[in-house]
């Protein structure tokens, strides 16, 4: 049992160590080290595609971080710096892709399902209530009437 | 009318297992290049028989061909090469990029298991990577005479790969050679 925890211990420090990547960058201020976290936590890693740059250890991802940390030296701003990465990687490595006719279903597909559903409960609603108020004033001709009187009659007498 | 609105959960299925079925057969590690229809990115860089030599993008234009990028770390490379060699005594023009790569390794790969490469590109730092959106080996490029990117396959070639992926986009950029 002992060993047991002492492994499981032992196994999620190993995990948290590879989760977090190591830099050995130093930047010139606080600011500078935080817009470099923030814009790599921002772009998504080619090759582990579900990490981002800031996480990953794969070898692009570090040559991506070494990549940014150069142009961060050279002063280029964080558009400058996406652009280069979507200049040759396209639109993937963005964790937040822009609205272009392909990404149109992605930005716009969940408000036009739900407004879908909206509608349809609408429609159900505006249905049933016409079929309520119609069925109140049903007009039917006094013959009808007296015949619907009477099959009820009927069926009343028929069970007794 | 009515019975139409009855069928609408039934389409609404069909649709969604016609989307999902296709989803089973994506791969998603597969990116489309960003650099298709744009030229070779520049690059100066030595070239791996002679390291006094250097490369430009430049010297990769004249004639169609395969730019494959490769390393004696990845194993699909090792899969890949006999289909290169084939290819290149096929005659297909083949040039490597040679990416983060120890170039003594390197030169023993080549004189273990043939060189099918015309030129080769040593690209230690992996910068040349990078500006070709490389983002694991083995990455081949088509590029036609002019050293514009025409396209790109990620993974190693076979002989189905190139039958049916390569080979003809390869003969097309052929025929536009030749008038």
């Amino acid at each position: 049992m002992k060993k047991l925890l002492c492994g499981l211990l032992l196994g999620f420090s190993l995990s948290s160590v590879a989760l977090a990547a190591i830099d050995t960058y130093e930047f010139k201020d606080e600011g500078e080290r935080q817009r470099f976290r923030q814009l790599t936590e921002e772009l998504r890693c080619p090759k582990c595609q579900n990490q981002n740059i800031a996480d990953s250890n794969a070898p692009i991802a570090m040559d991506l971080r070494r990549e940014i940390y150069r142009m961060f030296a050279e002063g280029k701003s964080n558009a400058e710096i996406v652009e280069f990465l979507v200049d040759r990687y396209g639109d993937f490595v963005l964790y937040n892709p822009p609205l272009s006719s392909k990404t149109l279903l992605l930005w716009y597909g969940p408000a036009g399902l739900l407004g879908l559903g909206v509608l349809t409960l609408g429609v159900i609603v505006w249905r049933r209530r016409r079929g309520a108020a119609s069925a109140a004033a049903s007009d039917l001709s006094a013959e009808e009437r007296e015949r619907l009187a009477q099959l009820l009659d009927n069926q009343l007498l028929d069970k007794k | 009318m009515k019975r139409a609105i009855l069928l609408l959960p039934l389409l609404v299925f069909l649709g969604m297992a016609v989307f999902l079925y296709r989803g089973l057969f994506l791969d998603p590690s597969e990116l489309p290049s960003a650099l298709i229809d744009k030229p070779l990115p520049a690059f100066s860089l030595p070239d791996l028989k002679d390291a006094q030599r250097t490369l430009t993008q430049n010297d990769l234009k004249g004639r169609p061909a395969l730019v494959n990028v490769w390393a004696t770390w990845c194993p699909t490379c090792k899969a890949e090469h006999q289909m290169l060699n084939r290819l290149a005594q096929q005659g297909v023009v083949i040039h490597g990029v040679n990416y983060k790569d120890d170039a003594a390794a390197a030169r023993q790969w080549l004189s273990d298991y043939r060189d099918p490469y015309t030129l080769n590109v040593m690209d230690t730092e992996g910068a040349l990577g990078v500006n070709l959106g490389v983002y694991g080996a083995p990455e081949t490029f088509l590029i036609d005479a002019q050293g514009v990117i025409r396209h790109k396959y990620v993974g190693a070639i076979d002989e189905r790969v190139w039958r049916e992926e390569l080979a003809p986009r390869y003969q097309a950029l052929l025929d536009e050679v030749k008038p």
